[in-house]
């Protein structure tokens, strides 16, 4: 060769020349499937969404299916919608982490371990908005190992559950793992966040041995500190800090859907 | 091996040289993604396909690499291969990549591909260099699926998420082996293989670097 491979000239040329290369074969790749993987990652939302309202089975045409379901932006606060935001773009995991759109949660108001909270959540409404069949509400706390991510399906009554799923976790494979399990899900379907109509603190719970009652949810069995993540992040969320002055309007509903009923049926007799 | 031939690099790596029962790199991912084969075919896959790329582009510009950067140099080529592929799940198999998570990135420190690219390829063609790449993903995978074959049986129950013993979860009868679905579990199935690999080829048994002293009398202190 007539040129040593050693010398500073041929060095620098082929790391230059090989950096070239690299990068543009990487950013070529990022760019050039950006687009498919931000589809995927939107597709894998909604599937969740649909999936955790019972919308969805293998072959469901998910783009079809959440024609359905509209998403709204809550202000957890008041338990008002806002149009301040738009639902098809606000980030509520992003708006935790800024300071001037989330508050700190600290001691014993942090029993889903968050430590910052946002103020507004976007919630998805199926059917029609205004009188929804169902409200999926983005559920996420402390498991044994990490923070969970996941949604809750609650009946227009706000009240009773249509379904639970975890969407991300790193809960122990085969005990706390099993939150992903069917037929655990499945024991969720009618089962009642609060106690009494005008209870504000909600009372649905994991019990180990057994679960008798409308609040309680067998606990996962090996499991106890994931049980107990996710009836303290259940408890967080559907209290007054979290959806509880939401889901408040939809309960009021039935109480006056439930006055007409009274009034209808005296007009009956 | 003094002249390797084109059979030779594909099928040796897989029972003779093994990547990870004979010369235990790779053990790390190995431990990861195992826990159902699915995903290690998947891995094995992606594994494959870096390390034949790899080898084979180093081996492409071997005459012209400067020894002194040549590690950084089949670092960027190694690295750049993963990110395309890690874009490529990301894109093709989104679930995929998601159970996956960040050991598809971790295959740049992969030592196969690093051991190929510069024990092999450094020194080869690159069409000898791509089936050597090949071969060792092959060796990988094998044992990649034999390990995820048993801990997917009898920790979940299942082959390739097709159930075949009835876990009590699910209302069946098998209990399932909780062990078996956590990493370290791997370390006890790769062992196994590498004691059966080794009692049929005996000549892969190391030579002992030292020689443990013989069981020493205890005596009082002095």
């Amino acid at each position: 060769m007539a040129q040593s491979n050693n010398s500073i000239k041929k060095i620098l040329t082929v790391a230059f020349a090989l950096c070239i290369v690299c990068s543009v074969i990487v950013s070529t790749a990022a760019v050039g499937l950006r687009a498919k993987q931000q589809l995927n990652q939107e597709l894998d939302r909604k599937s969740n969404i649909l999936d955790v309202a019972g919308l969805y089975e293998p072959g469901t045409d998910v783009e079809k299916a959440f024609e359905q379901i509209t998403p709204r932006v809550v202000d957890l606060r008041s338990g008002e919608y806002t149009d301040q935001f738009d639902p098809q773009t606000y980030d509520s995991f992003q708006a935790a982490k800024d300071p001037a759109q989330s508050r700190t949660l600290s001691g014993e108001k942090d029993i889903a371990g968050l430590s910052r909270q946002e103020n507004y959540s976007t919630v998805y409404l199926v059917g029609n908005p205004d009188d929804p069949e169902q409200i999926i509400l983005p559920i996420r706390g402390q498991g044994l190992w990490g923070l969970m991510r996941g949604y809750l399906a609650v009946q227009g009554d706000g009240n009773t559950i249509e379904g639970i799923t975890f969407y991300s976790h790193s809960e122990t494979p085969g005990l706390g793992g099993e939150v992903d399990n069917p037929r655990w899900k499945a024991q969720w379907e009618g089962k009642e966040i609060f106690a009494n109509a005008d209870s504000v603190q909600p009372a649905i719970a994991l019990v180990k041995g057994g679960a008798s009652g409308e609040t309680e949810v067998d606990a996962l069995s090996g499991a106890s500190l994931t049980s107990k993540g996710v009836t303290n992040l259940l408890q967080f969320w559907l209290s007054p800090a979290g959806f509880g002055e939401y889901l408040a309007r939809f309960r009021s509903g039935i109480e006056r859907q439930a006055v007409q009923d009274a009034s209808t049926d005296s007009e009956g007799a | 091996m003094s002249d390797p031939t084109p059979k030779g690099v594909l099928t040796t790596p897989v029972f003779k040289n093994n990547p990870i029962a004979l010369q235990i790199l790779g053990i790390c991912s190995a431990l990861a993604v195992t826990s159902s084969m699915s995903v290690s075919l998947v891995m094995t896959l992606a594994v494959m396909f870096v390390t034949a790329f790899s080898s084979m582009f180093i081996s492409l510009i071997r005459h012209h690499i400067p020894s002194s950067i040549r590690i950084i140099v089949q670092m960027t080529i190694i690295a750049s291969l993963v990110i395309v592929v890690d874009q490529l799940l990301k894109a093709f198999a989104y679930e995929m990549s998601k159970q996956l998570s960040v050991f598809v990135g971790l295959i740049i420190t992969n030592c196969i591909v690093m051991g190929r690219a510069e024990g092999f390829a450094m020194t080869n063609s690159p069409g000898l260099s791509f089936l050597d790449g090949i071969g060792n993903g092959l060796g990988y995978g094998f044992i990649l699926m034999t390990v995820s074959f048993f801990r997917e049986l009898l920790g979940s129950g299942s082959v390739f998420g097709f159930t075949v013993l009835e876990t009590v979860q699910n209302g069946g009868w098998y209990v399932p082996n909780g062990l078996l679905l956590l990493p370290p579990s791997a370390f006890f199935i790769i062992g196994l293989i590498i004691w059966a690999l080794r009692a049929i080829n005996p000549e892969q048994i190391e030579e002992n670097e030292f020689k443990m002293k013989e069981n020493t009398q205890p005596k009082e202190a002095v």
